[in-house]
């Protein structure tokens, strides 16, 4: 009986081609959906806890004065100094690396090429706190940080802009009326999550910068990288401590500069990234009902003429089993096929999406599950009971079935 | 033919075909309800070709439906081949259709956008026959009715009297004790139930297979040889030997 049954599903699904491919496109689309949404979605998020990490979790932020509003520094406060820095490595515990830095935005020049870049004046440890490695060439000698020597070492947006395919460790480029050699180049860290191009910068050593740049002894802003596993929070906490006494602030008053905590940053991401994901998830949700929808309908649209169909089969001698039996093979079939081809072109496009879109090609096998169950329950739902509806009726109304 | 799939049924081989004692058939109830058929006493031997022929409403479609073990007698007996129809379950009344009935309607009924060989072959798939005898069968059938090279045409390539054709040859196809046949004529033009109705009339003859027929032409009622006339649920004349039991 069952064989005979399948045969018998396997043929009426080729004899309504057009129909049976109509309800297979609505389960694909559900389930397609739901797959790319949560791919996408889990790649976003990815991507943004990845760059987080790369910008350093562990690591913390000083600069003067108190933050209002992005880059609002407030120009009284008394800035930061060495002292500052040697106080901190000395008092401050569970600290990786200290790093100075003093930036401005300045016209790099090599031959009749101009670039403008950030030019930051800082240590070896900037490359430590920061987590980034020397492509090619080498960090600053003791000597040229010393003596502040002009020599500097670029990111890949610079060398790219301004050297092509040419080696340029060793070269000299300009900076200002400074001439200034090459010494290395940095790995590329692409964009960081707040859209900033992170290679788009130049390193030379603070003492150069101070100098030759500045022309004052001010740091603007310091980085530290607390040691893995320790608490940042703490280490924010000891070293506004330190601060507010080498600054001799009053107890009532508030301090006169800032320290980000990274770890704050990364959280306030993540959360954002869930409120994007929530958001993916709502629109897969949608776009599976959506698809439901369209199953719903193809499946009551035929209604009348299978209910017809039904009629002259009981006649000819089907059981009522038989008949139900039949209609739920279909629907299993059809639901079943269309759900895998809608994982296979959900996970195929969205590998695609993700090379698109550059963020990593997180699958989640749990929403393909419920896109696949939900997808073919509905399937199965309306194929099903309205065939069980029309088989329980008698022959002769099923015939007459307008 | 056997019984295999009708356990406990025991047909009586000496009975008549097909036989109606005091049937009655009520639909709705209450102030709705409709007396479709009032006790009717009709028996139908094997190798008879019968019309009922009667007004809309005379209760011969209802006879029919009875007749075909589509619909279940209120009162009274219907026996088919000496089996009580009445005590069967709606599943044992479809494996009676299976085996013994064929079935042709008015408005073909055929399954749309299926081609006439595999709407010749659906009886045979509920019967379990194989494949290629199923094939065979089904070819052999077309042929009789003279469809021969129209196998892959779908109804909606097919005219009205090729259309009927093909479900005479689906009816045809199991070699049915008794074919049913409700208006068989009812859409087709002169030319076309004539050659219908030749056809049927050679079932009759060469193949033995007992015919009853709904009409409400008497030219085509002629063709049969024994008419019954229905009027208020009941039969009002029959020229036939059987008679009333």
């Amino acid at each position: 009986m069952y064989l005979q049954t399948l045969l018998i599903a396997l043929i009426e699904i080729r004899r309504n081609a057009m129909r049976s491919f109509l309800t297979i496109l609505g389960i694909i689309i559900g389930v397609a959906a739901v797959i790319i949404m949560s791919t996408i979605g889990g790649g976003a998020t990815a991507k943004v806890t990845a760059d987080i990490a790369k910008l350093g979790s562990n690591m913390l932020s000083i600069r003067p004065g108190q933050m209002r509003g992005p880059g609002g520094a407030s120009a009284e406060a008394k800035p930061l100094e060495m002292a500052d820095i040697e106080a901190i490595e000395r008092d401050v515990k569970n600290l990786e690396a200290v790093a100075p830095t003093s930036s401005k935005g300045m016209t790099i020049v090599y031959g009749n090429i101009n670039w403008s870049t950030s030019v930051i004046g800082t240590t070896n440890k900037y490359l430590d706190v920061r987590d980034w490695e020397i492509l090619m060439g080498r960090a600053f000698t003791d000597s040229e940080l010393r003596t502040g020597k002009m020599a500097c070492i670029i990111g890949e947006t610079v060398r790219k802009e301004l050297f092509g395919g040419q080696d340029p460790v060793g070269e000299n480029v300009r900076l200002g009326r400074q001439s200034c050699k090459v010494v290395g180049i940095l790995k590329s860290k692409g964009q960081s999550s707040f859209g900033t191009d992170q290679d788009d910068t130049v390193l030379i050593p603070l003492q150069a910068f101070q100098r030759r740049i500045s022309g004052n002894r001010d740091i603007a802003r310091i980085y530290l990288s607390v040691n893995e596993g320790a608490s940042t929070e703490t280490a924010r906490e000891d070293i506004s401590a330190l601060l507010r006494e080498r600054r001799r602030i009053g107890p009532k008053e508030g301090d006169d500069f800032s320290v980000f905590d990274m770890k704050e940053v990364s959280d306030t991401m993540a959360g954002t990234t869930e409120v994007l994901t929530t958001l993916l998830s709502a629109v897969a949700a949608v776009s599976l009902l959506v698809g439901g929808i369209g199953i719903m309908n193809i499946m009551l649209v035929s209604v009348t003429e299978r209910t017809r169909e039904i009629g002259v089969r009981l006649a000819i001698g089907a059981r009522e089993r038989e008949v139900l039996l039949q209609f739920l093979v279909e629907a299993v079939v059809l639901s079943t096929l269309g759900g895998i081809m809608g994982i296979l072109f959900g996970v195929s496009s969205s590998f695609g999406l993700t090379k698109i879109f550059r963020i990593p090609y997180v699958l989640d096998p749990f929403m393909i599950v419920v896109a696949f169950i939900f997808s073919t329950a509905i399937g199965v739902l309306f194929g099903f009971f309205p065939a069980r509806k029309a088989a329980r009726l008698n022959p002769i109304d099923a015939l007459r079935h307008e | 033919m056997t019984l295999q799939d009708t356990q406990g049924i025991n047909r009586k081989a000496d009975a008549p075909l097909v036989e109606f004692q005091n049937v009655t058939k009520v639909y709705g109830k209450g102030l709705a309800e409709m007396k479709a058929l009032r006790g009717v006493n009709l028996s139908v031997n094997r190798g008879e070709f019968l019309a009922v022929m009667g007004s809309s409403g005379s209760g011969k479609s209802t006879c029919m439906n009875i007749l075909g073990c589509l619909d279940a007698p209120t009162e009274g007996g219907y026996l088919f081949q000496g089996i009580p129809v009445g005590g069967l379950s709606r599943d044992q009344r479809a494996l009676l259709r299976r085996h013994y009935l064929g079935f042709i309607f008015q408005g073909y009924n055929l399954l749309g956008r299926t081609s006439a060989i595999e709407n010749v072959e659906l009886p045979l798939l509920y019967r379990r026959t194989p494949a290629a005898m199923r094939h065979t069968m089904a070819m052999e059938a077309l042929k009789v009715v003279g469809l021969e090279g129209f196998e892959t045409h779908t109804p909606s390539e097919l005219s009205g009297g090729q259309q009927q054709r093909v479900a005479i040859a689906r009816a045809i196809v199991t070699r049915p004790l008794l074919l049913l046949a409700d208006e068989p004529t009812g859409n087709l033009d002169t030319d076309r139930s004539r050659e219908i109705m030749e056809l049927l009339t050679g079932f009759n003859r060469d193949l033995g297979i007992t015919i009853i027929m709904v009409t409400h032409e008497p030219d085509m009622a002629s063709y049969a040889g024994r008419i019954v006339h229905f009027r208020d649920g009941l039969v009002d004349s029959d020229n036939g030997k059987g008679g009333t039991a």
